[in-house]
């Protein structure tokens, strides 16, 4: 799987990330790559970002489907839309390829999962009117992350497409999707899982007498009908697991893939950067690198003046209209340096992967004027 | 209003808002102004992981309660803690006579499996713990905190969280989890034991999260909503409307080469932006007939003791000119 990255042949990779092409910009991450995975914490943009990654792919030529999880609507709010569901809608645009775009529905994507992989109608139905089944496939948490990873993979597998642009799910932590697969397949793999799916309860006392000291104790905490809720869903599943199975397999595989690249989204904050380096750190233990990092709401500075002499004129003018503006100048200076301080380590740690700053802009991006605003930051030559 | 007496209208505040809108900061804030009231508050985090701690100069919380700020002259001290669903479950599961077995279940994954199947549990195991802080103090037993600050998951995950208890009173009908969910359910509609306080930043986006969010928990979960803090807006300054030749000439200065239009840029930025974020707050102050407390950006210091005193102070001047609320008012 590795070696066929276009990237390669330009000689900026090197060492142990050789398998794994690092694009050169931003740019051209967007020219070659086939997935894109916008991580990062709450609040950095994320959603903004994978949306303009996906337009400048159309305008590059390509076809693109950028894919949102985000329960506030707040891509279709970027788009200019009055709401996208859960299939690929078409935007229309000035452009020479295509934009099409996605709002992941947890459930909906989770019931067509069972769908696919149901013996038949029958087990389907059986599955879908299961209690339990109800409560997990909503928005109780934790179903979004699988549902995410299901939804890329099936758009990466669809022809009409070159490019999928995925904005992650608002975990706990960012983390939490890159663990979605392996949990499913663990769950599915859990002893007490196949006990409980065993064609008759009576196998459960031959096989194993601990389980059923287990079964009980977690009865008990949970309540008898959850359980045999549980255990009806367990058993109507049975048969299909092998299916899920395969599909966590596969989507593992396609974040290992090196045809997918990671785009860390940050903020020059404090806690964003540390998030981001915490997100680095994990990507890096997989051998992964990061194929571009994006530093929203960048504040501008104004000139290149020291924030303490900045601030000791606007002291010594204090109480004058010139005062006043040193220090609102020096206020600029001191967060111009803090937020430089923060990202200097942060794209050190990402090196060599391209930086693209997008600076605080003024108003809120809510529309297609708005996105090509950030485009002209994100793709700006360095 | 009386600081001491809106801090303790509810005895548990949880403070919710989107990713980003400086939920921790908020929480830090809150929990120093009340301890400048001469209260002691506990901080509880749930995700383990924040700058909360730092704010203060210490290392990273664990499930163990710490002191952040002692107390004296007149403050009370801060305390705080982590409230981990793991560590939350296994405590449970011992309350619930499970001592025995509640390591195997751990170490064997079965909880692991339990919770990963009824996802709601984690949260409500987390509630069910906060419940039992809030009972304590209901109580008044020794060395319970004076009001409980939860930094709670941002904004979408928030509203799963608080709804847990609901969601799982629909599914489950008898044993321990369903006393604990009613339990919850019970302390967050009730307002003198748990209240919301929404932030949001003074921007568009936000500013409508925080109002969907604010339906959501009032209709979906019940909950009171206490006053909605808004962060990080930038203090102004006076003089931003100079012309900074004129403005030097009248201070009897000079300016270097180039430095009037860096004046002028900067301050024509601040203006824009001030602009901007009040047009936002009075349009969250007209969807949402809710108390404000604001609070001001900070651009010299983040996430450190001294910015934390200048926003507490920024919320006790925002308690004071919030009005006193009568009996009928103060439901929702």
């Amino acid at each position: 799987m590795t070696g066929t990255e276009g990237n390669e042949e330009t000689g900026k990779t090197e060492g142990p990330e050789a398998a794994r092409a690092v694009p050169g910009s931003v740019a051209e991450l967007v020219r070659d790559a086939e997935i894109v995975i916008c991580c990062g914490s709450g609040g950095v943009g994320k959603t903004t970002t994978a949306a303009v990654l996906a337009l400048q792919a159309a305008r590059d030529g390509r076809r693109a489907v950028v894919v949102t999880i985000d329960p506030a609507r707040r891509l279709a709010d970027a788009l200019g839309l009055e709401g996208i569901g859960n299939t690929p809608t078409p935007i229309d645009g000035p452009w020479p390829g295509q934009l099409s775009a996605v709002m992941l529905d947890t459930k909906s994507t989770f019931d067509s999962v069972v769908q696919r992989y149901a013996a038949d109608d029958e087990q389907a139905e059986r599955i879908l009117a299961n209690r339990f089944y109800r409560n997990i496939s909503g928005a109780l948490s934790g179903t979004q992350e699988y549902m995410a990873m299901e939804k890329l993979y099936e758009l990466q597998a669809d022809d009409a497409f070159d490019l999928v642009v995925v904005d992650t799910p608002p975990t706990r932590h960012a983390l939490d999707f890159l663990d979605a697969p392996a949990n499913l397949t663990r769950f599915l793999d859990h002893r007490l899982y196949r006990v409980l799916t065993a064609p008759t309860r009576g196998v459960m006392k031959a096989v194993n007498a601990a389980a059923v000291t287990f079964v009980r104790s977690v009865s008990k905490v949970v309540g008898a009908e959850v359980f045999d809720d549980a255990i009806a869903f367990f058993q109507a599943f049975e048969g299909m697991e092998a299916g899920f199975r395969e599909r966590a397999a596969a989507v593992l595989q396609l974040l290992d893939d090196p045809r997918t690249a990671f785009v860390l989204v940050a903020s020059p904050r404090r806690d964003a950067v540390a998030e981001a380096r915490f997100f680095a750190d994990r990507l890096e233990e997989g051998a992964i690198p990061v194929a571009a990092l994006v530093v929203n709401r960048v504040h501008p500075t104004f000139g290149d003046g020291d924030p303490d002499t900045l601030r000791a004129r606007a002291e010594t003018f204090a109480g004058t209209d010139l005062g006043g503006l040193y220090a609102n100048l020096a206020d600029f200076a001191a967060v111009g340096r803090r937020e430089a301080g923060h990202l200097a380590g942060l794209a050190e740690q990402v090196a060599p992967a391209p930086v693209a700053r997008v600076p605080f802009l003024r108003s809120d991006v809510h529309d297609l004027d708005g996105l090509t605003e950030i485009a002209g930051h994100l793709f700006a030559p360095a | 209003m009386d600081p001491e007496r809106f801090f303790t209208a509810s005895r548990v505040v949880i403070v919710a808002g989107k990713g980003g809108v400086g939920k921790t900061t908020v929480t830090a804030a809150l929990a120093r102004a009340a301890s400048r009231s001469g209260l002691t508050p506990l901080i509880v985090e749930l995700e383990g992981k924040s700058g909360m701690a730092s704010m203060f100069g210490r290392e990273p919380l664990d499930y163990t309660e710490v002191e952040l700020a002692g107390a004296g002259g007149g403050h009370g001290a801060i305390r705080a803690r982590t409230l981990t669903p793991d560590d939350a479950l296994l405590e449970y599961l011992q309350d619930t006579g499970l001592k025995r077995l509640s390591k195997r279940l751990v170490s064997s994954g079965v909880i692991d499996m339990v919770a990963t199947a009824i996802p709601g549990i984690r949260d409500i195991i987390v509630l069910g713990k906060v419940k039992q802080i809030e009972r304590a103090m209901a109580a008044g037993a020794d060395g319970s905190p004076d009001l409980v600050l939860i930094d709670a998951p941002a904004a979408g995950h928030a509203i799963t969280f608080l709804r847990s208890a609901r969601g799982l009173l629909d599914a489950v009908r008898v044993g321990p989890i369903r006393s604990q969910a009613t339990d919850v359910q019970e302390m967050l509609t009730e307002p003198a034991s748990a209240q919301v306080v929404l932030v949001t930043l003074p921007e568009e986006t936000p500013v409508n999260e925080l109002v969907e969010t604010a339906f959501s928990l009032e209709d979906e979960v019940g909950v009171s909503l206490g006053p909605v803090v808004v962060n990080g807006l930038y203090p102004d300054v006076a003089g931003l409307d100079a012309d900074p030749e004129e403005a030097a000439g009248a201070a009897g200065a000079s300016l270097r080469g180039g430095e009037a239009g860096e004046l002028e840029a900067a301050a024509a930025f601040r203006r824009h932006r001030i602009a901007l974020q009040e047009e936002q707050v009075e349009r969250l102050a007209e969807s949402l007939p809710l108390p404000q407390l604001r609070l001001p950006f900070l651009f010299t210091s983040e996430l450190d003791p001294t910015g934390l005193e200048r926003l507490a102070d920024a919320v006790l001047a925002g308690v004071g000119a919030t009005p006193d609320l009568d009996e009928a008012e103060a439901a929702p």
